[in-house]
């Protein structure tokens, strides 16, 4: 039966077809779909959200350890957080299959960098599969299964934002049928890696690695279309379909495992053109392997960038360049004359309550990954930094080993930021007693990947009550004397903590603690109105960033529009009442004619 | 090029269902057999970002996004999302537009601001402007949410599915609770479309 899924939709899909038993992840755009769905539709695998990826990761190893086919699941960052096990189980290999998504984000469409993961595969020398729509998705899960256990190895499916989110048909199968489980066997001479038995396992990962190179010579994975033209074109993953689309004729090699590459297969396929273009999305990968592998008959990068996404005009255009595409639509229509419609805090964000009062104290502040990473955006602009996951702790602290007392700093990151890596961070100020004021901003949510649990919500993925860390007993077990918790969303009172907290020696924790506004449940409250013979112009509720304050077409005598609130938009937080002076902006009336 | 796709581009702001529009269309075309691919970003949507979803529909869909200048028919369920989204309209397409204003806070604060009219900026650059008071009538029938089906209806003459078939998918995607109500719009919709034609 044919259903239309995305690409993270197809590969919950083919985990369930494979027989996985165990499913980790921590959540990640654009990864975050695959658990969800496994969750949702397939209750016979086991799944978690893990703390965070390397947990994760680690989980799955134990999964396979214990024989089980066993899935994790992250963006391309992520594989960063779960490298250390990755390098040293790439030695070991599995006993049931193991597989790990990399779901990369070409454009940054929603993460920090771009990074090129195909490179992780090589390095790690495991092989990874290139899915290039919804069904590969779904089939190469599938195939990434029986490559791993063929091979003894993990193997790596890489997505990218475009594949994990666009959406084709695919035909879906019952489960396949699996023999009895290999219980884990405690083969120490293959599990435990202290030097004399990992230097043998190196040797696994050659041996292994040359005999995938005969493998994916074979591969109906790797195949070229022929057409009979004198160009021809390698390319994979979503760069193919674009390549498809522009020129759906011509001669074309497409990979689908990426590392090793089919090297006998190129060169013949380089020798029986005249020329020879290779299409891929960021890094020049292919093209280097394939001039490493002494074939140079090839062009690539010179004609493509290797900054963001490809689109169909992106490869025209490189095609244009390289002289085989005559004409290419532009887009006529100049979207730098359009205001520009980013992603803000939401209406009633309890985050901008405590952003309105760092940006009063004029405060540097250390900043991390999640919503909050928006309140650097003006009229806020009172988040100054972000790296990575847990990075604010860190920083703040370096940053005031080398500046001493001549500013205060402070980190700001959410709950579920704190709960993946800033438990160490915190640890750090403690032991090297750090003069600075952390922020956890807990929403009670992983809100900016569209509002998953964690270890502090209470319930576990699979919908299970559970035990609920509570962060400030375990600021205090780390060590910080001053934790204290205030309603985000009360401006005085959040300004006296944090000028209380930024003066006190050592690190101190300020806990804010309103769920968010939109997950699990949309917080409504009586909307505010603004009596504009009250208002004087003076923009102090414009500052704070809320996309329900409008300027009025009433303007003050001295030419300043007065302010103005949308009434369905508001839900009533409050913070703008509390910024007003002159005490113009009160509840509705009648919030329920509005409403 | 395969000149046999048929090319969709839905467009709006984060909360106004850009994505159901585009599920429901890809349902019918699924529903007739075709070869569907869709394609959009999530992650920031739901923050008040732009929301834009192409749809393929075809014999046989390679690239689930759609080129520049092939859309036939471009939905925006907000004026000037409509003209950030006029690079996709083919010369003939048509423009089908809500008439909804959605003010940004930062197009407050200098720079760019909202333009005055933007449907008359679009129809200085193409003849086929079909511009719908979706959110009138959505607030007629008593629910905000409900340009998306709206649009939807009124594109419909010109994507040639049959009615029942939409209604089906109407009933298959949509919340139970919320099945009636959309039908209801997609009626009153698909009305407006006659009296466009």
């Amino acid at each position: 039966m044919k259903k239309l899924l995305s690409g993270n939709e197809a590969v919950a899909r083919g985990a369930f077809e494979a027989g996985v038993k165990l499913a980790a992840a921590y959540p990640g755009t654009p990864s975050t779909e695959i658990l969800e769905n496994v969750a949702k539709h397939f209750p016979s695998i086991y799944c978690e959200w893990s703390p965070n990826e390397k947990v994760a990761f680690e989980v799955g190893i134990g999964g396979s350890l214990g024989g089980g086919r066993s899935l994790v699941t992250m963006k391309h960052v992520g594989v960063n957080v779960a490298a250390d096990p990755l390098m040293t189980f790439s030695y070991t290999g599995v006993n049931g299959g193991f597989v790990f998504i990399s779901a990369d984000d070409p454009e940054m469409h929603s993460s920090q960098n771009e990074q090129d993961n195909r490179y992780f595969a090589k390095f790690a020398q495991i092989p990874f599969l290139e899915p290039s729509d919804s069904q590969e998705s779904k089939d190469m899960v599938l195939l990434a299964f029986e490559i791993s256990e063929q091979f003894d190895t993990p193997v790596m499916l890489r997505m990218t934002t475009r594949i994990s989110h666009s959406k084709g048909l695919v035909e879906t199968s019952d489960p396949i049928e699996l023999g009895e489980q290999n219980l884990f066997d405690r083969d120490v001479k293959k599990y435990v890696m202290v030097p004399g038995h990992a230097r043998a396992r190196h040797k696994h990962i050659l041996d292994r690695t040359a005999k995938l190179a005969e493998y994916v010579e074979n591969s109906p994975l790797n195949k070229v279309e022929s057409y009979g033209t004198k160009l021809g074109i390698i390319s994979g993953g979503i760069s193919y379909q674009y390549a498809k689309d522009i020129m759906p004729e011509t001669d074309i090699l497409k990979i689908g495992i990426g590392y090793p590459l089919p090297n006998k297969m190129i060169k013949e396929f380089v020798d029986a053109h005249e020329r020879v273009i290779i299409v891929e999305e960021l890094e020049p990968y292919y093209e280097e392997a394939i001039r490493i592998a002494g074939i140079h008959k090839i062009e690539g990068k010179k004609y493509f960038s290797r900054e963001g996404e490809l689109s169909p005009y992106r490869v025209a255009k490189g095609l244009q360049k390289a002289g085989v595409v005559e004409t290419v639509a532009e887009p006529g229509y100049d979207p730098t004359q359009l205001f520009p419609r980013p992603p803000v805090l939401c209406v009633g964000c309890p985050h901008r309550g405590f952003f309105a009062v760092l940006k009063k104290l004029k405060l540097t502040v250390t900043g991390d990954i999640g919503c909050y990473t928006l309140g650097t955006l003006q009229p806020l602009g009172a988040l100054h930094s972000c790296i990575c996951m847990g990075a604010s702790i860190g920083n703040a602290i370096g940053m005031e080993k080398v500046n001493g007392s001549k500013e205060d700093i402070v980190a700001v990151l959410g709950d579920s930021t704190f709960l993946h890596s800033g438990i160490t961070g915190v640890l750090d100020a403690v032991y090297n007693q750090s003069d600075i004021t952390i922020i956890i901003a807990d929403n009670r949510i992983t809100a900016m990947t569209g509002g998953q649990q964690h270890p502090a919500t209470g319930y576990t993925l699979m919908g299970k009550k559970t035990k609920s860390v509570d962060i400030a007993e375990l600021c205090k077990a780390l060590g910080v004397e001053s934790v204290r918790t205030v309603d985000p969303l009360d401006y005085d009172e959040t300004m006296t903590a944090v000028k209380e907290e930024i003066k006190r020696p050592g690190p101190s924790v300020i806990i804010t603690n309103r769920p968010c506004v939109l997950m699990p449940k949309p917080v409504y409250d009586t909307p505010y109105e603004v009596i504009l013979d009250e208002c004087n112009g003076c923009s102090a509720c414009f500052r704070i960033g809320c996309p329900a304050i409008l300027p009025s077409k009433e303007m003050t005598k001295k030419n300043r529009p007065k302010a103005e609130i949308d009434p369905v938009l508001c839900n009533g937080c409050s913070l703008c009442a509390q910024v007003c002076k002159p005490e113009a902006i009160v509840l509705t009336k009648q919030p329920e004619a509005v409403k | 090029m395969d000149n046999n796709t048929q090319n969709i581009l839905i467009v709006g702001v984060g909360g106004q269902g850009v994505l159901l529009a585009s599920e429901l269309l890809s349902e019918v075309a699924m529903m007739r057999g075709l070869d569907v691919k869709k394609s959009e970003v999530h992650g920031m949507s739901q923050r008040g970002g732009v929301v834009s979803s192409h749809v393929r529909i075809g014999a046989k869909v390679y690239s689930p996004i759609i080129p520049y200048g092939q859309a036939e028919i471009v939905m925006s369920f907000e004026q000037a999302e409509g003209l950030r989204a006029m690079d996709w309209l083919a010369k003939d397409g048509r423009m089908i537009v809500s008439t909804t204003r959605l003010v940004p806070t930062t197009a407050n604060f200098g720079g760019l601001g909202y333009p005055d009219d933007p449907i008359a900026e679009m129809k200085k650059k193409t003849k086929n402007v079909i511009a719908i008071e979706a959110d009138k009538i959505a607030n007629e029938l008593g629910n905000p949410r409900l340009i998306n089906t709206i649009l939807l209806a009124v594109a419909s003459p010109f994507l040639g599915f049959e009615k029942s078939v939409w209604e089906e998918a109407i009933k298959k995607l949509v919340k139970p609770k919320f099945v009636d109500i959309n039908l209801k719009a997609f009626a009153q919709g698909s009305k407006l479309a006659e009296a466009s034609l």
